[in-house]
This record gives structure tokens, sequence and C-alpha cells, in this order.
């Protein structure tokens, strides 16, 4: 029995010295890899800086009227006006829905009052 | 094992024939069984203690030598840990209130030299003045031959520039980092950032340190490491202020003056949204401060911060106000407007000797501006308590505002108070405050009467102040502003849909020697939108200004400050996400009865 015993401890201990050895490395390519990564998130944080600076260049408000004044004949772009502030019911609102898109089984032979307008749409 | 007898038969039967006592033979049996035993219940023994004596001895060597090594190593930072935004910039971005960005860092390289390792310094310096067309070949050849070891060329380079100088591909030209400070949007808000430069530099690094505006103001907090992160918000709005200082401009330019400023205000809160002052300049290529002439010339010079003029009739609205609040008058009283006024030697008289007399009521005096009116209310209100009163709203002292340039801009007043001070001092002759001073205190008379802080950044939380006049007081100041554009000299300032209320002044400018220029003013137009509920404050000054559309050159606030302030309003209100109101109209006195 004893033996038996002596083996498998000993395999035991070639077993987990095996398993030590893999884990020292698998922690160090993983600790190579975070080092690389940093640099990465380094580098890609410094061009977003960047990249945020030529945004806020590109938009600067003396290139947007001069890009404005230029396709004016396609945009037609003005600085906001008071005149330009408007109301809810100026706006085009989508038709109300017919009785029969509601009720699917509805029997309209008979008949029935169903109608809808929007207010200030134009009525042929 | 075979186990030895303790009586063996034969030696057993040949003692007793021998006559001998056989217990001999057991005793002697037994004594050796015993002593095999002893000697191996000892070497179990012994074998135990060396295998614990080992257990120890390892254990203590382990300890011993992770304690050692722990000791004899460098300490290295933990790699494992995961780094924080912190560490991307050095200096703390500028945005505006809606997080658009006014300052920020880029980095780029410096160039420097080292000479001992150059190996053609001729070509070097020839291909160098080629790239950078402000360098001297000459130059630079000598200060690398002169035996020095180190110098620096250039202290930010493009990246196209980077790439030509490695083409050049001499070994002494080296570069070293640095993070540059950069204004994406050009002037815009330029008197109000300032601008920085480099402080202690090294090869690996250089800081970067506020030169003016803001961002001296406020280093301590763009420099702290613990809030790199965190961009200081400011209360300027990028896109009215690009409208204000489009307008602005265009004004100054038409209206033929040397300078001017703007500054919108909101009048609940102090905060600045909108700061403009020409002529500008470029913050990415901040000019050097002037060493000569007059610092004013300047485009340096923030008008809006640090121009000390004579504000002119922007004044009378405060006598009005304090004379309504401390229960002398209402806006209906009719006062003395007689003029000319005669005081001691001294004799006042109106804009281009007009006379609006005998009696005129309070609102009246206000709208046509008549300074023998205002006068009159001054010396029934007494100079301690006008004093009081400019210091309650923050004329005496300079702006607390969050701008190095601010400090040192001290509203000038008389050192002594005699009643003709009183007099000039109620339309704004003999006492000089800037633009910010003045919009100040219009906004703590339009806010409904508490005292404001003006701020530059944005705030977050409501502003506390004092009550320096009524809040009914303040409505009828207002009312009587919005007639100064309705019925009074600022009728250019009316802009359909914002009731715009507010008060012109004109002022001669001060001589250096003393006594005043016949044809240089300083025009100012103080005014309030909406009057029905006063939201923004907006100041508009302009230097030396002349409209010359008319037969003879017009210099009075009417024709110069009004107009500009009116397309301001026109066109910052709407960005403000204001609607343009139908103004209520007064209830008239006999219709508003029912049966």
């Amino acid at each position: 029995m004893r033996p038996v015993l002596y083996v498998l401890s000993f395999l035991a201990v070639m077993a987990l010295g095996f398993w030590a050895y893999r884990e020292n490395y698998t922690t160090q390519a993983a600790q190579r890899e975070v080092a690389d990564l940093q640099d990465e998130i380094a580098g890609l944080r410094e061009a977003l800086t960047i990249q945020r600076a030529e945004w806020a260049y590109l938009n600067r408000p003396d290139r947007l009227r001069q890009l404005a004044t230029l396709n004016f004949d396609r945009l037609g772009l003005l600085p906001l006006e008071p005149q330009q502030f408007g109301t809810a019911q100026l706006v085009a609102m989508p038709p109300p829905p017919l009785a029969t898109d509601i009720l699917p089984g509805l029997d309209i032979e008979a008949p029935q009052s169903v109608s809808g307008s929007l207010e200030g749409e134009q009525t042929p | 094992m075979t186990r030895t007898p303790l009586r063996p038969l034969a030696r057993i039967l040949h003692a007793r024939n021998a006559g001998e006592n056989p217990d001999t033979i057991e005793r002697e049996n037994l004594r050796l069984r015993h002593e095999v035993m002893r000697d191996k219940a000892r070497g179990r023994a012994q074998l135990r203690l060396i295998f614990l004596a080992l257990s120890f001895f390892s254990a203590f060597i382990v300890i011993g030598a992770r304690m050692g090594t722990l000791a004899a190593t460098e300490p290295v930072e933990p790699r494992t840990a995961s780094t924080g935004i912190e560490i991307e910039a050095s200096r703390a971005d500028i945005v505006d209130r809606n997080g658009r960005v006014l300052a920020t860092n880029m980095l780029t390289h410096a160039l420097y030299v080292q000479t001992r390792d150059m190996i053609d310094p001729a070509r070097v310096a020839k291909e160098l003045a080629a790239i950078f067309p402000d360098l001297d070949e000459a130059t630079l050849l000598r200060r690398f031959t002169d035996g020095r070891s180190f110098l620096w060329v250039r202290k930010v380079l493009s990246p196209e520039q980077v790439q030509l100088v490695h083409e050049i591909g001499d070994p002494g030209l080296l570069f070293g980092p640095r993070e540059m400070r950069l204004y994406p949007n050009g002037t815009l808000a330029a008197h109000v950032l300032g601008g920085a430069s480099f402080g202690a530099e090294g090869v690996d690094s250089a800081e970067v340190i506020g030169t003016a505006g803001l961002e001296k103001f406020m280093d301590a907090r763009l420099r702290d490491p613990a809030q790199a992160g965190t961009p200081l918000v400011t209360s300027i709005d990028l896109t009215v202020q690009a409208a204000v200082e489009e307008v602005l401009s265009a004004g100054i330019t038409m209206m033929n003056a040397k300078g001017g400023a703007a500054i919108l205000m909101d009048v609940n809160t102090g905060e600045i949204v909108a700061m403009a002052a020409g002529p500008t300049f470029d913050p990415n290529d901040r000019p050097n401060n002037p060493t000569s002439g007059d610092p004013s010339d300047s485009v340096l010079f923030n008008r809006a911060v640090q121009g000390i003029y004579e504000l002119g009739s922007t004044f009378k609205i405060f006598a009005a106000a304090q004379a309504i609040d401390l229960g002398l008058l209402t806006p209906e009283t009719m006062v003395d407007a007689n003029a000319p006024m005669f005081w001691g030697k001294h004799k006042i008289k109106e804009f281009e000797n007009h006379n609006y007399g005998p009696l005129l009521s309070v609102s009246d005096v206000i709208a046509k501006s008549s300074n023998v009116g205002t006068a009159h209310i001054a010396l029934m209100i007494g100079g301690d308590r006008q004093q009081a009163f400019f210091k309650a709203m923050g004329l005496f002292d300079a702006s607390p505002v969050e701008l190095v340039e601010a400090k040192g801009a001290k509203p000038l007043r008389p050192a002594r108070w005699p009643d003709i001070v009183t007099i000039t001092t109620s339309y704004g002759h003999g006492m000089s405050g800037s633009p910010l001073n003045l919009a100040t205190a219009y906004a703590t008379i339009a806010n409904g009467g508490i005292k404001v802080t003006p701020t530059l950044l944005k705030r977050s939380e409501p502003m506390r102040g004092e009550r320096v006049i009524s809040e009914q007081t303040a409505a009828q100041a207002v009312g009587m502003l919005r007639r100064v554009v309705t019925e009074g000299t600022a009728s250019l300032a009316e802009v359909p849909g914002y009731a715009v209320a507010g008060k012109t002044g004109t002022a001669d400018k001060t001589m250096k020697g003393g006594g005043y220029y016949k044809d240089k003013v300083v025009n100012t137009f103080a005014s309030v939108f909406p009057a029905n509920d006063p939201k923004y404050v907006l100041i508009v000054t302009l230097d030396e200004p002349v409209e010359m559309t008319g037969p003879k050159p017009r210099r009075s606030a009417g024709w110069t400050a009004v107009p500009v302030a009116a397309e301001i309003i026109r066109r910052a209100a709407p960005l403000l996400g204001m609607r343009p109101q139908v103004e209520p109209q007064p209830l008239d006195g006999l219709t508003a009865v029912s049966n």
C-alpha cells in the first residue's frame, strides 16, 4: 500500500510543479499583454485628444460661416432669425388612422360616422 | 523475521546435563531481545527528529530567502492595475457651457541639437533654414560650431515639419515631446481665454503655464493633476460668442471706432454668456505685451474689463432707482429740469443745449436723458447715500470676475465727494468704470434688485446675493428703461419680439493731463431684455465711434452703440433659445373697468 502512496504523491508533486510552471508563464504573458494594451490605450487616448481638437478646429464658427456662405445656393443657410420660431400647430401631423386599421374585424357596411381632420389642415 | 526462542531446547538440555541453571540462558536471550527492540526504537526516533529539523530548516530558508529578495530588489509599480484618464493630459481643457472645446492640448515635438553627435553641421544648417524660413542659415551654423554641446532650435513643430527634419537624417537632431496649448477656434473669446506659454523646459517635457485671462487666473486649477481629466466649464456659449464677436467687429468697422466691447450676462446667475472686445488677436500666436506706447492701443487690451471709461448717461437710472427705492419719488413725480442749471460756478447743460424743462416726470428724465433733471434727483438723495448705493452696486470696486486683468482695473472715483460730484456722477461724469462693472449693476436692477457677482464659470447652483433695491423699484426702473427705447434716445434698439429696455450713454474721453477731448467720445448702450421678464443684460461700448452717413458726423450713442446692440440682440436672442414674444400692453386706466 505504502509504495503506491509514495508513487502517487511523487506524481502529484510533478503535476503541481508543471502547473506552477505553466501558471507562471501565462501570468507573465498576461502582464506583457496588459502592458501592450496600456500602451495602445495611451496612444489611442492621445489620438482621441488630437481628433477632438481637430473636430473643434473643423467646426469653428468662422469656418462654418464661410462654408455656409460658399454653399449658399445648395444649402440656403442663414443665421437664426427670431421669425423662425414656430408653433406645434404649424407642424404637419400624419392623418388619423382609419377605423378598419384599428379594428380589423369591424364591419363598415352599416353607416357609421368615422371621420378625422387636423387642426389647420387644408381640406380641398 | 524469525523469532529466536527464549529457551532453546538443545541448550537447555545441554545445560541441565552440565548441572547449570537453565534460567540464565532465558535471561540472556531476553536481554538480547530487549537490546534489539531498543536499537530499533532509537533509530525511528532519530529519523523523526531529522525529518522535523529538515522541515523547519526549509521553512526558515524559504522565509529568509523571500525576505532577502524583497529587501534586495528595486520596488516595481504593479503593472496589472488599470490606468485612469488622469494621466492623459497635463493641463485640463477649457470648454464652453455646452461642452464645446475652447482650449485643449496637442502633442507635438520640440527640436534640439546635440552638436557633438552632428555629422555635417553646414548641411544641417542649410536644410533647417530651408524648412523654417524664419531661421537664418549663417546664425544656425555659427551656433552649431561655437563649442556648445546642446541648443534648442524650435519649441514646437508640426507633424509635417517633424517629417522634414527626420528626412535630413542627421543623428545630432533630436526631438523632445511637447504638450502644446491649442485654441481650435482661433480668435474666438481670445480676451477671455488669454493665452499660455511654456514655463520650465526639459528635454522630455515642458510645463505649460497660463499667461493671461482665464488661463492665468485658473492656472492652479488647470494644472492640478487630480482634476486634469475634468475640463473647466465656462459660462461662455460658443455660438452666442461667435455671433456677438461677428456683429461687434462689423459694428466697429461701420462706426469707424477704434475699438469696442460687448458683454452679455445672465441677470439671475451673473454668468457671462459672451464677452467680446475688439480689436482682437489669436491666442495660438499671442503677441508680446507692448513695452511702449499706450497699453490700451494694444490688441491684447480687453476693453470689456480693462477699459475704464466714463460711462455717461447710463448712470442716470441708478439715481432714479435709488430715489424711488428711498420713497422720495415715483416715476410720475415732476422734477425741475430747467436748463441750464447753475451750481456754484458750474453750469450744467443738456445735450446740444436743449431745454426739456421747466418740469419733467422722472420717467421722462430717463427717456429724454436730462442731465438737469437727474442732477436734481441726485441732490434729493445726497452724496453719502449715493456713494453707499454705488458701493452696493459694485461700481467702486474692481470686478471679481475670473480674469487676471480684472484685478488691475479698479474704477476711478473722486477722492472727495462735494455736491458737484454728486451731480456729475449722477449722469456718469467724473467717475469711471469698466463695461463689466456697468453690466453687473444693470443685472442687479434687471433681476429684481439682488446683487450680482459676475462669473465666467458655469454656475451649478442658484446665486445668492443681498438685496439692493426692492423688487417693485426694480420693475419700475426696467419700465423706465423700456420707455427709453419706445419713446426716447434709443429708438433704434427696438427688436420686434424682444422688448429691449436700455439706456444710452455718451461721454467725452478724458485727456491724459486732464480735461476732455472735443471729438473723441465713448458710447455705451446698456440694455436689458426682455423688459417684461428680464433675462439678459447686454452692454455695448464703442471707443471713439463716429457715424458718417448723415450730413454731419454723429457721435451720440443712439446712432452708434444702439444699432450694434440691437443687431446683437436680434442675432443672439434666438441662439439663447428665446422665442420672440408679443409684449403685453400696459392696462389702460380707463378701459380696465367692468360693469
